[in-house]
């Protein structure tokens, strides 16, 4: 990796690590005998871990070949293989937490190791460890692909991902610790959240540098996706996490916003973290990877402008759906579900462009597991975009709201649609970009496959029944006009959609295991030839980046 | 209605047409597209008035409750428990009056909460005697068998860290909490006192936060002040700091769910 790189490129990156390294000695000497001191530590040996791997090939060789001859595939190795880290530590506190819930007392006696410490361990090590890497990696694939241009910077891509990953890691590790600011999905600390600032920053120059390098006249509909995936996420990161720090030597600090504003800005981020985190991006892998592994052009480039503006502008607008009833004022509910109802519009458009772009291509979506597994996350992202304007009415909603109904349809959409479309992706991916052949088995992705359906299914079918059965023994009246179920009856209803649900995440994460073994075994692989005309060009007489739309 | 629509997408295709070619205007016409909503929606919330009900007898939180808060959210108690008892007929029967905007005004983060795998704690305060609360923190199946709630014994070995409470309350009132120099310079010792009843420090406490404020021995040890004590403070004032949702009439509280439903 770091010979790849230039004596003067070798010496910038000391450089940054060097600062690196010396914020995390302020940090942990600042913030003695609190978290910010622990994670202090954290990076001061992330920083001297990586200066050690640069410094100990500083006076290697350096490249003697023409870089801007090929595409720039380093860092995305390491994405991909991060991600799938990711996913086993995300998925396996997940399937943990899952177990507790049905048997509360199987965990070490420990504070760090409660339902509510783990938790946000399970969303953020699934969301932004496993999404967010995949989501950077495939960018990166997916922009020199489609533009036809290696990506603009040598040690910015480097620093985009691993920066990224240590955001991450101090997010995860501050939750055991009890550092959180319990805005879901946001809840890692102030300096952790001007961190991911800077690194997003600079992740969104490398994209857009790179593409204005690019060899096409036109921008690919997938960098569409990512484009407002980096720019709104932004947005929403640094408003929902303005905050004031009680001090600069500890992590604590409180939110800008209080009571039914904050709780309006929330889930204002939340819902549009699902939008532009795990759709948007995810929308992105979907229009290159489908296409390019059916074979097939994509079915209409009007479906696609179409629910591409439909999803930046209505989904903006939905997140008040999560505080129906609450004490935010009605007229926000009440726009909160008209764009909800409309959101399906440009859901399906998206969905159904997916589909139609598969006729023609169905043998393949029967005979290949990786293009079945891309095919079965739009379906996924059909169904649970319809359940979520479904949830989003007012009546339906006060049945849903608070239950695993809620639960449930979130891992529709994380399960059947984020993980199954990421894997896919990275088994079209993988092979490309280690030049393989093929996967290391072919069977092993069939497994994956299955028990990735038979898991997401099994969870899905738990939850429904469950927070049906809980919202409704909720408001369950009596003869005498007294509430027939207490709130106990109710936990004691769930133990066994608990336990089915815990084996559904089980059999997903056996899946994803299965998955990273296949992964790991095809890089050890022998090297097959290059591929012809996968390297930067601007030949027009070349095949087009992307089957050409109609 | 179809040649309708057409006319309203060829401008968008010709306009997307346009911006497809252009990294830059692409992203601004992101930006532009994605800013719309959060501003109608949220801005206003700041400005209107009737967005938050007015509550002039309110109190802050003490910094024993504070303490106790930063507790619940170092624990994730939100994870499992809403704060937010919605205007549904169901709710109010078995938690109490529906939750106001302005109960939760002092509320930095509010904790509102997105799932019930236990009871809403809007109006818990009061509800179970502080005895009840450690026993159930210590060993929640000892008093709910079949819960499955995580439990919290260590809260009772854990001495309260109480030196950083000064700089807490301070960043509160840079966010808008009104707490006044006195009870910034005096929230160590108004920690102390207010689980330490029929002393000097107590009625200072009574003092700064009224009279009504719960001095109690809130973990029943009287050695020191532990992180029970602080989150046994905290899950008794929950509701308590106005009664303004109480006084509210039944016949608005009946047209409210009315216009609801």
């Amino acid at each position: 990796m770091v010979a790849k790189l230039t004596f003067v490129e070798r010496q910038i990156a000391l450089l940054i690590l060097g600062i690196i390294t010396i914020l995390g000695l302020v940090m942990a000497s600042l913030g003695a005998g609190d978290a910010l001191g622990v994670h202090g530590f954290i990076v001061l040996f992330a920083g001297l871990g990586l200066i050690f791997a640069v410094g100990g090939s500083l006076y290697a060789p350096e490249p003697i070949e023409d870089r801007s001859r090929e595409y720039y595939d380093d860092p995305i190795k390491i994405g991909i293989v991060l991600a799938m880290i990711w996913a086993m530590i995300g998925m396996g506190v997940g399937d943990w937490v899952a177990w507790m819930l049905a048997f509360p007392d199987l965990r070490f006696d420990a504070a760090w190791s409660s339902f509510g410490r783990l938790r946000p361990v399970h969303t953020t090590g699934i969301i932004f460890g496993f999404g967010g890497n995949a989501l950077i990696a495939t960018s990166m694939h997916v922009m020199q692909r489609t533009s036809r241009a290696r990506l603009a910077g040598q040690i910015s891509p480097w620093f985009v991902l691993l920066g990224y990953n240590l955001f991450v890691i101090l997010a995860t590790t501050g939750y055991v610790m009890g550092v959180t600011q319990s805005k879901e999905y946001a809840e890692a600390e102030w300096y952790a959240d001007i961190w991911l600032v800077v690194v997003w920053v600079v992740y969104f120059v490398l994209y857009i540098r790179t593409l204005a390098r690019r060899n096409e006249p036109h921008i690919y509909v997938a960098n569409w996706y990512y484009l407002a995936f980096i720019l709104v996420v932004a947005m929403l990161h640094i408003v929902n996490n303005l905050a004031v720090p009680a001090s600069f030597t500890a992590a604590k600090s409180y939110s800008l916003f209080s009571g039914v504003q904050d709780a309006m800005t929330q889930w204002w981020y939340g819902h549009n973290a699902v939008a532009f985190f795990l759709t948007a991006g995810f929308l992105g892998m979907l229009y290159y990877y489908l296409p390019k592994r059916a074979q097939r052009p994509i079915y209409s480039y009007r479906l696609s402008i179409l629910s591409f503006w439909g999803i930046v502008f209505f989904y903006i607008w939905v997140g008040s759906h999560h505080l129906h009833y609450t004490a935010l004022p009605h007229w926000v509910q009440t726009l909160g579900v008209t764009f909800s109802v409309m959101l399906l519009v440009p859901s399906w458009a998206s969905a159904g462009n997916a589909l139609m772009t598969l006729n023609g291509a169905w043998h393949k979506v029967r005979d290949d597991a990786t293009l079945r597994f891309m095919f079965v996350a739009a379906v996924f992202y059909g169904l649970s975009t319809f359940e979520g304007s479904f949830m989003a009415i007012r009546p339906v909603n006060s049945l849903s709201h608070y239950t695993d109904w809620t639960v449930g349809h979130v891992h529709a959409g994380s399960m059947g649609w984020v993980a199954l479309i990421t894997f896919g992706a990275i088994y079209a991916a993988v092979p490309l970009i280690w030049r393989r052949d093929d996967m290391y088995s072919w069977r092993l992705v069939e497994w994956h496959f299955w028990l990735a359906l038979a898991g997401t299914v099994i969870y899905i079918f738990a939850m429904w029944n469950s927070g049906i059965v809980q919202g409704l023994m909720w408001r369950t009246y009596n003869d005498v006009g007294t509430l027939q179920y207490s709130f106990m009856d109710t936990v004691v209803a769930m133990h066994p959609y608990y336990i089915a649900r815990a084996i559904g995440g089980l059999l997903f994460l056996i899946g994803a295991v299965i998955g990273f073994y296949n992964i790991l075994m095809t890089i050890r692989a022998a090297r097959s030839e290059d591929r012809l005309l996968d390297h930067p060009t601007d030949s027009e007489a070349c095949e087009p980046a992307v089957p050409v739309a109609e | 209605m179809i040649r309708w629509l057409k006319k309203l997408y060829y401008p968008i295709q010709a306009g997307h047409y346009r911006l497809e070619r252009h990294s830059m205007g692409l992203a601004l016409g992101i930006v532009a597209a994605a800013s719309v909503g959060g501003l109608v929606e949220i801005a206003p919330l700041f400005t209107i008035d009737e967005t938050v009900e007015s509550a002039p007898e309110m109190r802050v939180y003490t910094p024993l409750e504070q303490a106790g808060r930063d507790i619940y959210v170092r624990e994730g108690c939100y994870l499992c428990h809403s704060q937010m008892i919605r205007t549904l007929a169901d709710e109010v029967d078995r938690y109490g009056p529906y939750s106001l905007a302005v109960e939760s005004q002092y509320d930095h983060p509010m904790l509102w909460g997105s799932k019930r795998t236990g009871p809403d704690l809007a109006r818990l305060g009061g509800k179970y005697s502080d005895d009840w609360h450690v026993a159930h923190l210590i060993d929640p199946r000892a008093v709910v068998p079949d819960s499955v709630m995580p439990h919290y014994a260590f809260l009772a070995d854990a001495q309260l860290e109480i030196a950083s409470l000064p700089a807490r309350l301070a960043a509160l009132r840079k966010v808008g909490v009104p707490y006044t120099d006195a009870m910034i310079e005096a929230a160590e010792q108004d920690a102390l006192g207010q689980a330490r009843p029929d002393t000097d420090r107590a009625d200072a406490v009574m003092e700064r936060y009224g009279e009504d404020t719960q001095v109690r021995n809130f973990d029943g040890d009287s050695g020191r002040l532990t992180e029970m004590d602080a989150l046994v403070a905290y899950l008794q004032i929950l509701g308590r700091l106005t009664d303004v949702a109480h006084a509210t009439d039944p016949a608005t509280i009946k047209a409210g769910l009315e216009a609801a439903q």
